[in-house]
This record gives structure tokens, sequence and C-alpha cells, in this order.
């Protein structure tokens, strides 16, 4: 991991009144990173990204992007980060080109008109370059967004739920996209989404926010071993096998039965012992299928931390 | 700056509701011009006799392009704020309304740019639609009925031989473009409180409404207030058309009027400046 921080954030908090959208965020986001940001509805992501972009002034807190304070550097700051907030949003009246030549304009840098035909190309947008936005559907939307996000080649990309309204092949298309940004372009990446296979799949590190607080932060890996884990593992004999494990440990990680598979809720490192064990007594073992995902770490853990 | 002017400019010019006015003045002034043409000097003479109590007789013709130029400014002038407010409004507004300002305001571009671009570009909206009143109520009156003396009622009648006019139509149109602005900086104030056009486009008009009304209301306890009314300003244009010109009147509705449009300029710095961005 990179030790150069691209966002640090202390003691972040947003206040309307009485309602505490985020209450003392700390994070730090690195150089390279997919940072993975998590939340339920309400759980102020959207707000932190806002403070992130300048949009809303906190209450109380610091920011800091590619080391400078975000206040009296703002205009630095904001030259060097594409961004996605919510959902992408455009002026209808104008065609995909002329929306992109407007922001393209104002993004501090300039950028030429190969370089719009480039970043249409990337979405898939080409052929529509010309027509009003009003005519495109939510996911064109959505990659028109993805290439203003791009156009200006941000060091820093923040993504507000990116897939949103895509259909499976634009999501990976999305997902790819950001994974070869993060890898070969070395841009660091700021992922709020509510798919959380996304999350899993494409985050390196992550942080899970609720009620504006955060409940958790590290790599998506170390979170997700640091749990047991449900496999499904999928045998030729249920009832030896159950038989065969009931006198024995295994039997404290055993939780219930599905037709041929059976359900263990199991650390990962011992994993290889119970299936060397069910081999050894000569149960055929056809599949070790691991159940437990980020979505269930994601709920069990909110809802722990709304208790 | 001056790119984030033009891109203003091209938000306005690029959306229907900006076409409203130039429509409507391009068909009633047509429309005025060959009414009157129709007319000939009876219409207007007898107007003016209405006005003066059957007291007056014209000699000689003075039914020219100033006189109708004149006529189409004054008739619809009083409707020109509503035109005004139509983008005015809608220059804040529109913007949170579609949800843009997150593409907007996240890029390397001051909140004061910001205003500032669409305070000039609502004044070039302002100026244009103006220009589009002076070309057809003035030019094209002059072409097709050429110039002569003008004669016009301002309290009372006032002719002036056709050399003297064209600067005072410049003049009034000066004027017009002082007053006709604050309009657009009211409308362009209240749009940057609310989240939709009607809101800011009704207000505005709202108050133009009240205030016009409580100028023309013929109560001394009012005489007091009246020059707060920001209304009581709108018509001074007419100033220009008499004589001798009260330059000290026009002068002092001239820096309340322009007083009024910073002041309204500044505070809509300060709320968006504050403004935490929600949609």
């Amino acid at each position: 991991m990179n030790s150069e921080k691209v966002i640090e954030v202390t003691g972040l908090t947003k206040k309307y009144k009485k309602l505490v959208a985020v209450n003392n965020l700390n994070l730090n986001v690195y150089k390279g990173d997919v940072f993975g940001f998590l939340g339920p509805n309400g759980a102020g992501k959207s707000t932190t990204i806002r403070m992130l972009l300048t949009l809303i002034k906190p209450t109380s807190g610091s920011i800091k992007i590619f080391g400078q304070e975000l206040k009296p550097n703002r205009s630095n700051i904001l030259s060097r980060i594409g961004a996605i907030v919510e959902k992408p949003d455009f002026y209808l009246y104008l065609s995909a080109r002329k929306n992109l030549e407007i922001l393209a304009k104002i993004s501090g840098k300039e950028i030429s008109k190969d370089k719009i035909t480039e970043m249409l190309e990337l979405v898939g947008l080409k052929d529509r370059e010309n027509s009003k936005v009003k005519t495109f559907s939510h996911g064109m939307k959505q990659r028109l967004g993805i290439a203003q996000t791009l156009l200006h080649d941000p060091e820093l990309i923040i993504l507000d739920e990116p897939t949103t309204g895509l259909d499976p092949q634009g999501m990976k298309e999305i997902r790819d996209l950001i994974i070869f940004l993060s890898r070969e372009k070395g841009k660091t990446i700021f992922l709020s989404s509510h798919i959380l296979r996304e999350i899993e799949l494409i985050a390196t590190r992550m942080i899970i926010l609720n009620k504006g607080k955060t409940v958790i932060e590290g790599t998506v890996e170390d979170l997700l071993n640091s749990e047991s884990l449900k496999v499904q593992i999928e045998v030729n004999d249920i009832t030896k096998t159950l038989d065969l494990i009931k006198p024995t440990e295994w039997q404290l990680n055993y939780r219930s039965t599905e037709k041929s598979k059976i359900i263990f809720e199991i650390e990962k490192s011992k994993i290889s012992g119970l299936t060397k064990f069910l081999i050894n007594n000569d149960i055929e073992v056809s599949a070790v299928v691991p159940i437990r995902s980020l979505e269930d770490y994601f709920l069990r853990i909110t809802e722990e931390s709304s208790k | 700056m001056i790119a984030l002017i033009y891109i203003e400019l091209q938000k306005i010019f690029r959306k229907w509701r900006t076409y409203i006015g130039f429509i409507a003045i391009g068909i009633l002034i047509p429309l005025a011009q060959w009414a009157l043409y129709a007319e000939g000097m009876r219409g207007y003479q007898s107007m003016l006799t209405r006005q003066l109590g059957d007291s007056f007789i014209s000699g000689g013709n003075v039914l020219n392009g100033f006189l109708l130029a004149f006529i189409t400014l004054q008739g619809l002038y009083i409707h020109f704020p509503f035109l005004i407010v139509l983008v005015g409004g809608d220059l804040f507004s529109s913007e949170s309304t579609a949800g843009t300002y997150r593409i907007l305001l996240t890029r390397p571009i001051s909140r004061f740019q910001v205003v500032t671009a669409k305070f000039i570009a609502g004044l070039v909206y302002t100026a244009s639609l103006l220009l589009w009143l002076f070309l057809l109520s003035l030019v094209l009156s002059y072409i097709l009925f050429g110039g002569g003396a003008l004669m016009v009622f301002v309290q009372k009648i006032y002719i002036f031989a056709s050399d003297d006019v064209f600067w005072r139509f410049l003049s009034a149109y000066g004027f017009a473009y002082l007053s006709l602005s604050m309009v657009c900086t009211l409308a362009f104030t209240f749009s940057s409180l609310v989240e939709n056009a009607i809101g800011p486009t009704i207000a505005t008009l709202a108050i133009i409404i009240v205030f016009t009304i409580l100028s023309l209301l013929p109560f001394e306890v009012l005489d007091s207030f009246r020059p707060y009314f920001f209304t009581t300003y709108l018509d001074d244009w007419k100033l220009f058309f008499t004589d001798p010109i009260d330059y000290a009147t026009v002068i002092n509705s001239a820096v309340i009027v322009i007083s009024h449009i910073i002041v309204l300029y500044l505070i809509t710095l300060f709320i968006f400046l504050k403004k935490d961005i929600l949609t």
C-alpha cells in the first residue's frame, strides 16, 4: 500500500439543526486505493462526498486532499478531481458533446475536441454525441457522467453509485474501467456503492458508515478474513457426513443442510482441514462454495452498530 | 470568467423559454405598426383629445416612425418585466431543478464567478431583448414610415423637431435598460433562494404589481413611501421626452436603480456563498 494520503478527513461533522448527518468521521484514502465507501441509506455517504467536493460546508472537522487543506486550495484541488455525485445530471436541452464542451471549458485544463471525442467513444456514446441529453436513458446519462468525470484526466476519481441504472454488461464495463483506471493509470478511486458485491470485487480498502459514524475501516480482504465464513460443502452422502462430524469438533461449525449441501460457519483457515477430514473418511467432496460475502458482513455490522 | 459568461449565455439562448419574449415582441410590434398605419392619425389624435378634453387639434402629418416607436415603447414597456423575469427567475433555479449544480460547482471555478457570470448573462439577455424592441419599434418604424417631428403626451404635449428626437430615444432606451436590469436582478435574487423557476417568477411579478399599485394609489399617506418603491423609477425613461429635461431627477432615479442592482447582486452573492448544495 502506498503511504501517500490522497484524502485525509479528520473529525468531520455535519449537522442540520438537531440532525447529525456525519458525526466525527475520520478516514484516509491512499494513493492508488480503490476505496469502497459503504453504508445504508441515510448513513451520511452523500453528505460526506458533497463535503469532499465543497458542495456542502462542514460544521466542523478538517479535509485535506492531495496534502492540502480543501477550503483555501479549492480550485487547485478540484482541478485534479473527477466526480459523479449521486445521479448524473446534465443540461438536458444540450447535446452530449455540448455538455462535455461546457464542462471542458471550466475544468481548469486545456481539453481538445479530440479528447472529448475519445471520451465519448470510451463510454460508447459517439453515435449519439449530437443528441440532446433529454433523449438519453438513465444508463446513457450514467455513461456520460463517467465521460465528464474522466475528461480532464483527474488523479482522484469520486464515484457515487456509478453503476446505478446500467445493465449487467454496462455494470461490468464500468467495473473493468475502474480496475483499469486504478491498476493501469494509477488513479485513486473513491467509490460509494450500494452494490456491495461491486465493492468486494473492486475495492482494496473500505469503510462502513452508519448513522454518520465510522463502523469499521480496513482492507476488504482483512475485513472479510477476520470473520468466520459460511461455506456450502457439496458431498455425495449427507447422512454419513452428518454422522461422521457429530462426535467431532466440526459439529460446532455445522449450521444446516440443503439437499446435497451442508452449510458450515468456519474460519477461512480451517476450511482445508474440514475438507481433508471428510475426504480421509471416504466422503466425496464435489464443491466448497463460500456463501458469506461482504453483504452479510455489511448487514450484520450495520445492524450491530444501530443497536 | 469570459468562458463562464459565454457558457451562461449558451444556457440561456439554447432554451425555448428565452425566445418567448422575442416572439411576443416580434408579433406585437408589426401588428401595432400595421394598426397605426391603417388607422392613420385619427386614432392617435382621438387618444390625445380624450386626454386633453377635446381641446387639441393637430395640423400636418405627425404619424411617422418616431411616433410609432414612442407609442410601441410606451405600450410594451409595461409588460416588459414579465418577459424579463421568465429568464431572470430561471438563472439559478434551473440548475437546482436539473441537479446541474453538482457538475458545475465541482469544477475549479469559484461561486463568486458563477454568480457574476449568471448576473452578467442576465443583463446581456435583458439588453438583447431591449435591443430587439429598439430594432423593431424604432429602426423598423423609421424604415417603414420615415422620420419627422415627434409629438408626444407626457403630462402635457411636447413637440420635438426631427433632429432632436433620436438622442432622446437612445437615452430613454439607456434608462429603460437600467430599470429592466433591476427587474432582472430581483428575479435573479429570488432564483438563488429556491429550487424551481415558478417561485421567483411569480414573486418578482407580484412585487412589481403590488409596488405599482401602491405607487399609483392617490393617498397622501403613501407619498413618503413612494421613493422606496423601485417601480416608481421604472418609467422614468419618459423624462427624456420632456422639455427641459429634469436631469436632477433622472440622475437621482438612475442612482437609486443602480443601487438596487448592486445591493440585490450582493445579497445574491452572500446567499450563494453560504448555500449548501443539496439538490
